[in-house]
């Protein structure tokens, strides 16, 4: 099943991509081909064989419930492009 | 046509933990604006979220309690969409394999009936932050302080056909989460939170309806108004020959109505896929069992041993069993005061009205379970009558001090010695002799009533402090002659 133009279109539209009228064709053979790896991987017999979710062989860690951040709002709100009464401002939401 | 109603829940609580779920953030409700952010939370390029392992264990509290089977082995994915209250452009979340699995849960009906719902899944997942959309010249303000929060997403099968199920299902969760102290349960603070999928069907069909979800509700009421609005709304759409659309739609209380946010084909395509920043989290079988030996006694079987320990009927264990604390509070009451059924019946009658007049919780009640003991004491060895005792409870809650100090200092101990009681009996007669000889003409019918006057008469010239046991044997053998 190959990839149409206005799938391309859709998938770069969710992820927020901009892609030009010259990219789009590039984009849409580039994963296209990518599908047809996964294609020849499809021919692979993986009954019995449990989905892999993470290429470590290893288990999550996890930590103690404690506290250990303390306010550095300054800080992180020197780098951001506008703030006011402690808020991070954005371009205005319309839902 | 007969419609059938069918509904759906979403749960969102947030887990009542110090810190985040993937960051050493704190929780706390109200904060300055982003100061409680770390760069974490923040989604800074280059940071690693840690799994909070008491997260973890309330999830598997809340399994155990719902008799649900825990993933041996989970797995957290990323949910992909762009706000501007989610700084990583996604939202760590659980998909093909979440900590809880299928479960159920029982929920009483006004009739008295058991329903079984059942519990399709509940996942570990992080909140988002908050958007401001008041104007800061043109722009909107995020606070991040709650981004990061630790939320269990339960998921209902959709088992309940009418609203009023829909918000017994959502107490009888509430309740659960708070009896296990895994969530404050504080609606208005946003801990719990609501999706409610409806749709409707002819009756008998066994396909179901279209069906819409409304966003976010916060209280019961609304969730019981809601449901019930949307449900004429789709009834009259598909009666007028219309269909109805599958949507996301927003309550507005004030006009009582549902209203369309968007429609779910141009809603996002999430593209989950395992986030790779986290390891799989395998539950060990020993964690497991130590969870499950620390569970705390649940409403059902605090029901049931309300009846067969203190003899309460059904209903009575039902309303003391509804919050942990009502039920601690109810117990303490009865290890001072010694009578469960008097105990029940002050605790639910006049703390409940008290309480409901304060609009407070029992944890806030100006009475506490060791003063409401005591002065059920002083009732059972007739010290003060029932009648009295509410002069006392008001003076309790006045913080006026305990029972004893009360009695003692307004005067309040019930007359009990016989000849004080015979003499004042004696006065009240004579200042009523007409009534007295109306008495002994009238039939054995007509005296119940008129019994009562006397009654009232002898209650009242000792000002409510004669033992009315003692008042009632004396006044016959008197009245009788």
């Amino acid at each position: 099943m190959a990839l149409q133009r206005s799938d391309v279109e859709k998938i770069a539209h969710l992820a927020r991509l901009g892609l030009n009228e010259g990219e789009l064709p590039r984009f849409t053979d580039a994963l296209n081909s990518i599908l047809g790896l996964v294609d020849q991987m499809q021919a692979v017999d993986t009954s019995g064989i449990e989905p892999l979710a993470h290429p470590l062989e290893a288990t999550q860690r996890l930590r103690p419930d404690q506290v250990t951040e303390s306010n550095q709002r300054d800080r992180y709100q020197a780098v951001a492009p506008s703030t006011e009464n402690g808020l991070y401002l954005v371009p205005k939401v319309i839902d | 046509m007969q419609w059938e109603v069918v509904i759906g829940l979403e749960i969102h609580t947030q887990l009542a933990t110090q810190s985040k779920i993937f960051s050493g953030s704190a929780t706390t409700f109200g904060s300055e604006p982003n100061t409680q952010a770390s760069l974490v939370d923040l989604g800074m390029p280059g940071v690693l979220p840690v799994l909070n392992q008491e997260a973890v264990r309330m999830a598997c509290m809340f399994g155990l309690a719902i008799d649900a089977e825990i993933g041996p082995r989970n797995v957290f994915a990323r949910k992909n969409y762009f706000y501007p209250d989610l700084p990583k452009g996604y939202q760590i979340s659980q998909m093909d394999l979440p900590i809880v699995g299928k479960g159920h849960l029982d929920i009483a009906l006004e009739d008295g009936t058991i329903k079984r719902i059942g519990v399709t899944r509940a996942h570990l997942e992080e909140d988002a932050g908050k958007s401001l959309h008041e104007d800061f010249n043109g722009a909107t303000g995020i606070d991040l302080n709650r981004a990061g929060t630790p939320l269990l997403e339960i998921v209902s099968e959709p088992d309940m056909r009418s609203a009023k199920e829909a918000v017994a299902y959502v107490k009888a969760i509430h309740a659960l989460v708070r009896y296990l102290g895994i969530c404050d349960g504080n609606m208005a603070e946003g801990s719990l939170r609501c999706d409610c999928n409806v749709s409707i069907r002819p009756k008998g069909q066994t396909e179901f309806g279209t069906r819409c979800e409304i966003k976010n509700v916060n209280s019961f009421r609304f969730i019981e108004r809601a449901i019930n609005s949307e449900i004429q709304r789709q009834i009259d759409l598909i009666e007028d020959g219309g269909k109805v659309v599958q949507e996301t739609r927003l309550y507005d209380p004030n006009k009582d109505e549902t209203r369309s946010m968007r429609s779910k084909e141009e809603a996002n395509d999430y593209r989950y896929f395992p986030d790779p920043d986290l390891l799989p989290v395998v539950i060990e079988p020993g964690f497991l069992d130590s969870v499950r030996a620390a569970l705390p006694e649940l409403p059902p079987q605090k029901v049931e041993r309300f009846q067969s320990q203190y003899g309460l009927s059904a209903y009575d264990a039902n309303v003391l069993a509804s919050s942990r604390e009502q039920a601690d509070y109810f117990e303490q009451v009865v290890k001072i005061g010694g009578d469960a059924k008097l105990a029940a019946n002050w605790v639910m009658v006049e703390l409940g009205s008290l309480l409901n007049k304060l609009g407070v919780e029992i944890d806030q009640s100006p009475v506490s379970a060791e003063y409401l003991g005591g002065m059920l004491l002083r009732i059972r060895d007739n010290t003060i009558s029932g009648k009295i005792a509410k002069t006392v409870f008001e003076a309790m809650a006045a913080g006026e001090g305990d029972a004893d100090s009360i009695i003692e200092s307004r005067g309040l101990k019930q007359v009990t010695d016989t000849g004080a009681i015979d003499k004042m009996l004696d006065e009240m007669l004579a200042a009523n002799a007409e009534q007295v000889e109306q008495y002994r003409a009238a039939d054995e019918a007509k005296r119940g009533k008129m019994f009562g006057f006397f009654v009232g008469q002898a209650m009242k010239a000792s000002k409510g402090k004669a033992n009315p046991g003692q008042v009632n044997q004396l006044l016959k053998a008197k009245l009788e002659g």
